[in-house]
C-alpha cells in the first residue's frame, strides 16, 4: 500500500501543528467560534448532539495493521473504547474532547492517517471497491488511481471552497461494490476492444434530497488523460454549479439541468485547455504509486485444512458460506468480518476488536485490511487453509457473525443518537430488525436482502439503494419511518420506490416483517432473491401487506 | 391574536467537553435540564439568548429550545431535546452515564 514520502509527512505535520495552535487560540479566546468552525471542519472535527465528533479518512478503505492499531489507540485513549466505521470508508469517534484532538491527529500522522477533507465543500475521501486488489472479477486494482486522485485533490487550491462537497469512487471490477452510480464522479476501469486498459467516467450520481443515478460521461478515457479529464469535469461544475441554493449545488443537479450532452461538450472544451498543462509529471507519479500497490506474493499449497473444517464444523461452514468471496489467487479467499452481530450497532468495533483484527491480518492475511462502505472489515487476502484458525480467533473476539449480505447485515447511519442533522434515530431500528430476524431464525432462509437506514434526508445510510430502504423523519414531533423498496446499490443501480405513508417507531419492525413475509409467499423458489421477486411482482403485493385497511377502503 | 409563546430554555454545547449545557436563572451553566431557567416571555428569551451568545468561551451554538414546566424543572417537548438531555440509545453514554456513576456513588 502507499507509503508517505517526506513531503507527505512534512505536509501533515505542518497541518497538525497549525491546527494545534488554532485549538489553543480558540480555548484562550483569541478565535471566535465563527472563525474556528471552518478551521475545525477542515480537520474533520464536528460538534454533534452530545459531543465533538472526529471523522478520520481511511483512504479507499485500505489499512495496514499498524494503522488499525492506531485507530484502536484513539478509541481507547481519547474516546469511549470504540470507533464507528461509516459508509464513506471513514471512522468516526463520537466522544473526543477539544483539547485532545491535536494529540489524536498527531497519533494518526504517525501512521500516515489524517482527517483532512473529511468535511467542507472539498473533494472528499476517495472511496474504492473494498475487494480492490483481491477480487476475482477485477481488471486492475483501482487503488493507485484513488491514491493519485487523493494526492492531486489534497489541498488543491482550486477545489478547497467549491459550491458543495464532491465525492469520488473508483472500481476495477465488473461487479460494482463501491456504489459508483451514487457518486458525484466515478471511475470504472475498463478494457477496450484493443485490450487497452482505460477508464469509464460516470457523473451526476448522488443520494440525499434528490437521488440520481450516475450517467456515463465518457466511455473510455485513456490512462494518461484521466487526471486532466477529472480536473476538467470538476472545474466545469465548479464554475457552473449553482451557489444560490445548497440543495441544488451538487453536480447531479447541474447535469440534470444542463443535460449530459452539454456537460460533455463543456468538459471537452475545458479538457483541451487543461490537458497541455499536465506535462507528464502525473504519469511519473502514477507509476511510482502503482509500485506501492503491488500484490503480495501469494503462497501455494492445497486447501485440505479448509475442506476438512468445512465438512466437519457446521458453524464454520455457515460462516464460510456467507462471509467469503472469490479471490483472484488460487487457494485464497476474501474474508468479510461482520461488525453486525445481532443487536449490535452496525459499523462499531471496540479497541480490542480492532487490535485483534490487526493481529490476525498480520499473522494470516499478508498485513492487509479494508473497510467496506457496508461498514464491515475485510481481510482481502487469506489462504483458505488459515480460515479455520482465523474463524476461531474471530469467534473469541465476538466477530464471527455469519450474516454478510443477509437481512441483519444492515447499513445504518448514526441518526439521532449522535448526528446533529438527524430527524430520527436509525441505530436502534437496525438493532431491533436484526434481533427480531435472529429470534425468528429466518435470515438464512430469506437469503440476500439488504436493508439500509438513514436518519434524515441526507441519506448517509444509502436508504435509496437498499432493497428495503428506511428513512427516519420527524413528523409533527414524532419519529416516523418511510419505506422504499427495490433500491439497488450495484452495477444495476436503482432508486427505491416509496411504499406509501410512513410508520411510527414501534411499527417499523413489524412492517419489515410483513414485507419479508410477502416476499416469502411470492417468490418462485428459494433461489429467487428479494430484489428479483420485487422486480417480477412489483409493489402491489407489498403495499397490500403493509396497508391492509386502506386497500379495503379503495375496494 | 398572537400565538401563545411556547416556553424556552437556552441550551448549547460546552466548548471544551462538547456536551449539552443549559443556562440557569443565575446566569451560570448547568448540565441538567431540570436546573435550567424556563423562560416564558418571548422578549426575555431573546435577551437571554444574547446573554448566552456573549459567553463564547463556554457555550457553542446557543439556541432556544422548546420546553415545558415539570415537577423538578423544565422538561423537553421534542424527542431531539429528550435525547440531548439523556444520551444515545445504543450505549449508556453521555448524560445517562454521568447519572449512573452518580447513583453508584451513594
Ligand atoms: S443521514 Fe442524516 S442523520 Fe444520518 S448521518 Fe447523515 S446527516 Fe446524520
Amino acid at each position: 500500500m502507499y507509503k508517505y514520502n517526506d513531503f507527505d509527512s512534512a505536509f501533515l505535520a505542518e497541518r497538525n501543528r497549525q491546527f494545534r495552535t488554532q485549538v489553543e487560540r480558540r480555548i484562550d479566546g483569541a478565535l471566535t467560534e465563527d472563525e474556528f468552525k471552518p478551521l475545525r471542519l477542515m480537520n474533520g472535527l464536528y460538534l454533534q448532539l452530545h459531543a465533538y465528533m472526529l471523522r478520520v479518512a481511511i483512504p479507499y478503505g485500505t489499512l495496514n495493521p499498524n494503522q488499525m492499531r492506531a485507530l484502536a489507540l484513539l478509541a481507547a485513549k481519547w474516546d469511549k473504547g470504540y470507533g464507528h466505521f461509516t459508509t464513506r470508508q471513514n471512522i468516526q469517534y463520537n466522544w473526543p474532547k477539544l483539547k485532545d484532538v491535536p494529540d489524536m491527529l498527531d497519533a494518526l500522522a504517525e501512521v500516515s492517517l489524517h482527517a483532512i477533507q473529511t468535511s467542507g465543500n472539498t473533494i472528499r475521501n476517495v472511496t474504492a471497491d473494498h475487494f480492490a486488489g483481491a477480487a476475482a472479477d477485477e481488471i486492475e486494482d483501482p487503488r493507485p488511481i484513488a491514491e493519485l486522485i487523493r494526492q492531486w485533490s489534497t489541498d488543491h487550491p482550486e477545489f478547497q471552497f467549491m459550491g458543495r462537497k464532491f465525492k469520488i469512487a473508483v472500481s476495477g471490477a465488473s461487479n460494482d461494490r463501491a456504489v459508483l452510480k451514487a457518486h458525484d464522479l466515478a471511475v470504472q476501469i475498463v478494457k477496450n476492444d484493443e485490450g487497452e486498459v482505460g477508464y469509464q467516467v460516470l457523473v451526476g450520481g448522488g443520494l440525499g434530497r434528490t437521488p440520481m443515478i450516475g450517467k456515463v460521461l465518457n466511455e473510455f478515457v485513456a490512462a494518461d488523460d484521466l487526471l486532466p479529464y477529472i480536473e476538467s469535469v470538476i472545474s466545469v461544475w465548479n464554475q457552473l454549479g449553482r451557489r444560490d441554493n445548497k440543495y441544488k449545488a451538487r453536480i447531479k443537479i447541474t447535469v440534470h439541468e444542463l443535460g449530459l450532452e452539454k456537460i460533455r461538450e463543456l468538459t471537452e472544451e475545458r479538457f483541451a485547455q487543461v490537458r497541455p498543462t499536465f506535462g507528464g509529471a502525473d504519469q511519473a507519479l502514477f507509476q511510482d504509486i502503482q509500485r506501492h500497490f503491488a500484490a503480495p506474493e501469494f503462497r501455494d499449497g492445497g486447501t485440505e485444512g479448509f475442506d476438512a473444517a468445512y465438512d466437519s464444523d457446521p458453524v464454520f461452514r455457515a460462516w464460510a458460506d456467507t462471509n467469503l468471496a472469490a479471490h483472484k489467487a488460487p487457494g485464497h479467499a476474501i474474508v468479510t468480518i461482520s461488525t453486525k452481530k445481532h443487536g449490535a450497532t452496525p459499523g462499531d468495533a471496540t479497541a480490542e476488536q480492532m487490535r485483534e483484527m490487526a493481529d490476525i491480518a498480520e499473522e494470516f492475511a499478508y498485513g492487509e485490511l479494508r473497510i467496506s462502505h457496508e461498514q464491515n472489515v475485510i481481510l482481502p487476502h487469506v489462504h483458505k487453509n488459515d480460515l479455520p484458525a482465523i474463524h476461531a480467533r474471530l469467534k473469541a473476539a465476538d466477530l464471527a457473525t455469519a450474516n454478510i449480505g443477509l437481512i441483519s447485515d444492515i447499513i445504518a447511519c448514526p441518526g439521532m443518537d449522535y448526528c446533529a442533522l438527524a430527524t430520527a434515530r436509525s441505530i436502534p431500528v437496525a438493532q431491533e430488525i436484526a434481533t427480531r430476524f435472529e429470534d425468528l431464525k429466518m435470515e438464512h432462509d430469506v437469503g440476500h436482502l439488504q436493508i439500509k437506514i438513514s436518519g434524515c434526508i441526507n441519506a448517509c445510510g444509502h436508504h435509496h439503494v437498499g432493497h428495503i430502504g428506511i428513512l427516519g423523519l420527524d413528523r409533527a414531533g414524532v419519529e416516523n419511518y418511510q419505506i422504499t423498496l427495490g433500491g439497488d446499490a450495484t452495477e444495476t443501480a436503482a432508486i427505491g420506490t416509496r411504499t406509501g405513508p410512513g410508520f411510527a417507531y414501534d411499527e417499523i419492525v413489524p412492517a419489515v416483517e410483513r414485507i419479508v413475509a410477502t416476499y416469502l409467499e411470492q417468490r418462485e423458489s428459494a433461489e429467487e432473491e428479494f430484489l428479483q421477486t420485487y422486480r417480477r411482482v412489483g409493489m402491489e403485493p407489498f403495499k397490500a401487506a403493509l396497508y391492509p385497511a386502506s386497500e379495503k377502503k379503495v375496494a | 391574536m398572537a400565538r401563545a409563546f411556547t416556553p424556552k430554555v437556552v441550551t448549547a454545547n460546552d466548548l471544551l467537553e462538547g456536551d449539552v449545557i443549559y443556562l440557569t436563572a443565575a446566569n451560570t451553566w448547568t448540565r441538567e435540564l431540570h436546573a435550567a431557567e424556563l423562560i416564558t416571555d418571548e422578549a426575555e428569551a431573546q435577551l437571554r439568548l444574547l446573554e448566552a451568545q456573549s459567553q463564547p468561551q463556554i457555550a457553542v451554538g446557543a439556541y432556544l429550545a422548546d420546553a415545558k414546566p415539570g415537577e423538578q424543572g423544565p422538561e423537553p417537548t421534542h424527542f431531539r431535546e429528550e435525547f440531548r438531555r439523556t444520551g444515545p440509545s445504543n450505549y449508556a453514554h453521555g448524560k445517562q452515564e454521568a447519572k449512573l456513576e452518580a447513583t453508584a456513588d451513594v
